[in-house]
């Protein structure tokens, strides 16, 4: 049996972000605690009817950070004692706001390995439209302490398509996060999501156009590429080996166990996720089933967001077929006109065809 | 000659807004023709789309019993008219089939335009006027300064006109009590020859077409055997009787002056046309009443379905539809563009829109329109004429002589400070001006003659927004004239879209040719390769515009392991594009269609 990732959901969050329609609300400390003991009990039930290994642990949110050190210790502890492997890859999101020494501290004591830091942008002004607490320089002192502490594996989320971003700000961007030399970078488009504030203020601000935004993406690629951070997925760039292996489980369509409110699973061909409600799963609600996961265009769909793209010796090896031919077929177009490019043995999206990939696979899945 | 003193057949007429339907409301709800729980607002207009496009589509009829002040109770026939220019034949129709008319005046708003054009009409057809002043209610009521216009611009003396408010109900049973003082009863003819005039017909699944007739001369009842004098057709009389709002009233028989229904399983409205004159096989009339004729669709476009799966379900719902609309035909067209569908012509634009929504909302079919024609008549270097209504079947330029294209004679009435306004438009419109006629201080008939295909697609909207409201207009066919005609075609990645040509007068071609070119960049979504737009005449193109490639359309994050909102998104994409019209590789969605379509001039 292939070793799975957990997922673990922290649904607090100091403040809501502008763009941000993932799960979260403020939470009290109690609330925080009794998380905690909550999410361990369901954890350490999850591993023993499982009896699966895993390899990586993600702590997501919301703002795991907003937990505090000591209950994101007692997960990772958790997960520790007979579930990770020893070279699991465990990532815990932070928001730089507030963070000190002795929280990094903390977390590399307990095991972590990966942080990822929200950054979004490192020019004042953006931080602000995007409702970031803190300034540009806190983000550079939390990235040094980490580095203090000893976290080597560090990676900063960017965004794309801010209002008023241009090339020279989205560069100043980046030479932020080259000069801390962190070895990956997460880099989003943002997409105006309904239920969002920007969503339902979208007329007051100037947002880059399409053109503009995808400019910003290739320029943005090239710049990375440059100083040796390669794209591996269409939102992803990393040194050699800092790849996310968490990350890698979604794109790979490998399993994947999620526990908290709106966390999402893939076990055994079964898709199913948790009530996007704090309560229910509280009150220990079961997960809502999501049916079947995994069939032959999901995994094309989610591996073509890999710069690797649909490997045939891959696919024979999972589904005991090659590549349809038809999907060759409908690909030559994209391929003539450089959206789409043959690998040695499968096909792949080019930058350009990343940036439309969702017509593309419509096309040709 | 005997008159039938308790009989009183009217109906009403009035500038739209100035409160019709309201008003024949309270009539009914008075003379508790409908209980008041059962009310439904404006219960005359029964379908849906009359109620939300406040506008009257089909002719009602309805038989009121009103027990008046002199003690005796009379018999009311309200017949209620269509309210559009499309419909005017069927008005004329309907006003034939009474003595009188109530004519609505609004307190604050006066004489409008279509009040004097429906004045003129009643009194065309020799009605007695019932004048009414309506909606004293609102703080603006002036009905006084109404009534002195209404006499100094219709010459129709208000001293005794009731004054009402059909909102509030105020005052209603004046308004019965001069139907019943003013409007003449009808004559007793009961001995001559059956002559019954058809002012609408409906089909009914059950009963087939129900026929709405007024008996002008003599009898008619079960058992007798009715004849169509326009078409020859004869039918079995199965059921006569009166209409109530809620139900039909069957009767023994229908007699000289009354208003009425007859049912004989007749198949198809086409069968009972309006206007035609029903007579008995056993003891036929010598001669139909005047004014028959038969309406002929003057608009035309090709009518497809969304989903060319819907084909058959479209055919069924036209076919349907025309059992109730002897105006509306179709017959089969291919277009390389859109698959199979119809081409179906219509009275004018309304009636096309109707149709439209009709065929939407209650066969729930999705649809996509071609641009509207009206008939050009070709004239061959061969001396052939051939008749064109749609721009597919334009002959090779090289082989025509000439082109001829109908005209309306047209009157639009309005406030003499839009005569400017108006002129212009209809300059606009390649319009002949022919005379204004002053009516009154503050109203003017502009006559104009204009080519047809001129105004079918938004002339009166743009006239309302050009007048604020005031004009209005009313037209007749007029003759064909001879015009410079084109065939415009758009060409989408170098292919020819057939369904998207069109003919147009050379002059206008090239103004034409680039907005549509530009509403057609707007509204094609960036696809991912380039789409070159281009408007050409046989072959020459006279505008271009691009549509750029797709730059961006990716889902940037993944969603913490929600891959099954992914999933679903590139499923509803998949099945977006199954939606969009495919020409080569280029995909044009319904929304390009309509956009042309409802191309403005503002």
């Amino acid at each position: 049996m292939k070793n799975i990732g957990l997922y673990l959901h922290i649904p607090f969050c100091k403040s809501k972000c502008p763009y941000c329609d993932f799960y979260s609300f403020s939470g009290k400390d109690t609330e925080k605690d009794a998380y905690t003991q909550v999410l361990k009990e369901r954890i350490l039930s999850s591993i023993s009817t499982l009896q699966r290994k895993g390899d990586t642990l993600y702590i997501g949110g919301g703002t795991p950070s907003a937990l505090g050190a000591e209950n994101l210790q007692i997960l990772v502890e958790t997960c520790k004692s007979d579930f990770l492997t020893d070279d699991a890859e465990i990532t815990v999101e932070c928001n730089p706001h507030g963070l000190n020494e002795d929280f990094f501290k903390t977390l590399y004591n307990c095991g972590v390995n990966r942080i990822s830091l929200g950054l979004q942008s490192a020019v004042d002004s953006e931080r602000r439209t995007l409702g970031r607490l803190s300034a540009r320089n806190q983000v550079e002192i939390a990235v040094k302490t980490a580095q203090k502490i000893g976290f080597e594996n560090i990676t900063l989320d960017v965004m794309l398509g801010i209002p008023n971003q241009t090339e020279k700000s989205l560069n100043e961007t980046l030479n932020f996060c080259l000069s801390l030399g962190v070895p990956h970078i997460s880099a989003y488009m943002l997409k105006l999501e309904e239920n969002t504030f920007f969503y339902k203020n979208k007329h007051k601000y100037n947002f880059p156009d399409d053109d503009l935004t995808a400019d910003l993406y290739l320029q943005m690629c090239e710049t990375l590429e440059s100083k040796g951070i390669i794209q591996y997925e269409i939102s992803n760039f990393a040194k050699a080996g800092f790849e996310s292996r968490h990350n890698l489980k979604y794109w790979h369509c490998e399993e994947y166990l999620g526990l908290g409110p709106s966390a999402h699973s893939f076990l055994d061909g079964k898709r199913f996720y948790y009530d996007r409600d704090f309560e229910s799963f509280m009150n220990g609600n079961s997960p809502i089933q999501d049916g079947m996961g995994g069939d032959f265009t999901e995994y094309a769909m989610l591996n073509l967001r890999l710069v690797e793209g649909l490997n045939e010796e891959k696919v024979f090896e999972r589904f005991g077929h090659n590549i349809p031919q038809e999907i060759y077929d409908k690909s030559q177009i994209f391929i003539d006109n450089g959206y789409m490019t043959k690998t040695e043995n499968g096909i792949a999206l080019t930058r350009k065809g990343f940036l439309i990939s969702n017509s593309i696979l419509a096309e040709i899945l | 000659m005997q008159k039938k003193d308790n009989i009183r057949n009217f109906s009403i007429i009035a500038h739209i807004d100035h409160g019709k339907s309201t008003l024949a409301d309270r009539l009914l709800e008075l003379t508790e023709t409908v209980a008041k729980r059962d009310m439904t607002e404006q219960l005359l207009d029964n379908m849906d789309l009359e109620r939300e496009r406040g506008i009257t589509i089909k002719a009602h009829a309805v038989k009121l019993d009103y027990k008046a002040k002199d003690g005796n109770t009379y018999e009311l026939n309200l017949i209620d008219t269509p309210g559009h220019v499309d419909f005017n034949y069927e008005v004329s129709r309907s006003l034939a089939a009474c003595e009188g008319a109530v004519l609505i005046i609004d307190a604050s708003q006066g004489v409008e335009a279509q009040t004097l054009a429906n004045t003129y009409l009643a009194l065309d057809h020799d009605l007695e006027l019932v004048p009414v002043i309506n909606k004293i209610d609102l703080p603006a009521a002036d009905p006084d300064r109404v009534a002195n216009e209404v006499e100094e611009v219709i010459g129709l003396s208000c001293d005794e006109a009731p004054r009402v408010s059909a909102k509030t109900g105020q005052n209603i049973e004046a308004v019965l009590e001069s139907i019943v003082d003013l409007v003449p009863p009808p004559e007793n003819r009961d001995d001559e020859p059956l002559r019954a005039l058809v002012f609408d017909s409906v089909y009914d699944s059950y009963k087939g077409v129900i026929v709405y007739v007024r008996v002008m001369d003599g009898k008619i009842k079960p058992g007798d055997t009715m004849r169509m004098m326009a078409t020859g057709a004869e039918f079995n009389v199965v059921e006569v009787g009166y209409m109530r709002p809620n139900a039909m009233e069957p009767q023994k028989e229908l007699t000289s002056g009354e208003v009425g229904y007859i049912t004989a399983s007749i198949k198809t409205v086409s069968d009972a046309r309006v206007g035609d004159t029903v007579t008995t096989a056993e003891n036929p009339a010598s001669e139909a009443l005047a004014g028959y004729r038969k309406v002929n669709p003057m608009v035309f476009c090709g009518v497809y379905p969304a989903d060319g799966a819907d084909y058959e379900n479209l055919r069924e719902a036209l076919e349907k539809l025309q059992l109730n609309d002897a105006a509306l035909s179709f017959e089969p067209e291919t277009s390389g563009a859109l698959g199979f569908g119809f081409r179906c012509g219509f009275l004018g634009l309304l009636h096309l829109e109707i149709i439209q929504e009709r065929l939407e909302r209650e066969y729930n079919l999705d649809l996509v329109t071609t641009i509207p024609s009206v008939i050009y008549k070709v004239h061959l270097t061969n001396g052939e004429i051939i008749e064109i209504d749609n721009p597919s079947h334009y002959p090779d330029p090289a082989n025509i002589d000439y082109c001829e294209e109908p005209t309306v004679d047209a009157h639009i009435y309005a406030p003499p400070e839009y005569i400017g306004a108006i002129m212009n438009l209809c300059q606009d419109r390649r319009g002949v001006y022919m005379n204004t006629t002053h009516l009154a201080s503050d109203r003017v008939d502009i006559h104009y003659i204009l080519p047809l295909n001129e105004i079918i697609y938004d002339f009166f909207d743009v006239l309302k927004s050009r007048t604020r409201g005031y004009a209005s207009f009313d037209y007749e066919m007029s003759d064909y004239q001879r015009s410079s005609i084109i065939k415009l075609d758009v060409l989408l990645n170098g292919d020819i879209i057939d369904a998207l040509s069109f003919m147009i007068h050379s002059e206008k071609a090239y103004a034409k040719a680039r907005r549509i070119a530009e509403k057609l960049k707007d509204n094609i979504p960036r696809q991912m390769f380039e789409i070159p737009i281009q408007m050409a005449i046989g072959g020459k193109v006279i505008a271009r515009e691009t549509v750029k490639a797709m730059r961006k359309d990716v889902l940037a994050k993944c969603y913490g392991g929600d891959i099954t909102r992914k999933k679903k998104l590139l499923e509803k994409q998949k099945e977006g594009k199954k939606r969009m019209r495919h020409f080569g590789t280029v995909e044009v969605p319904q929304e390009a269609f309509m956009a042309v379509l409802k191309l403005d001039d503002e």
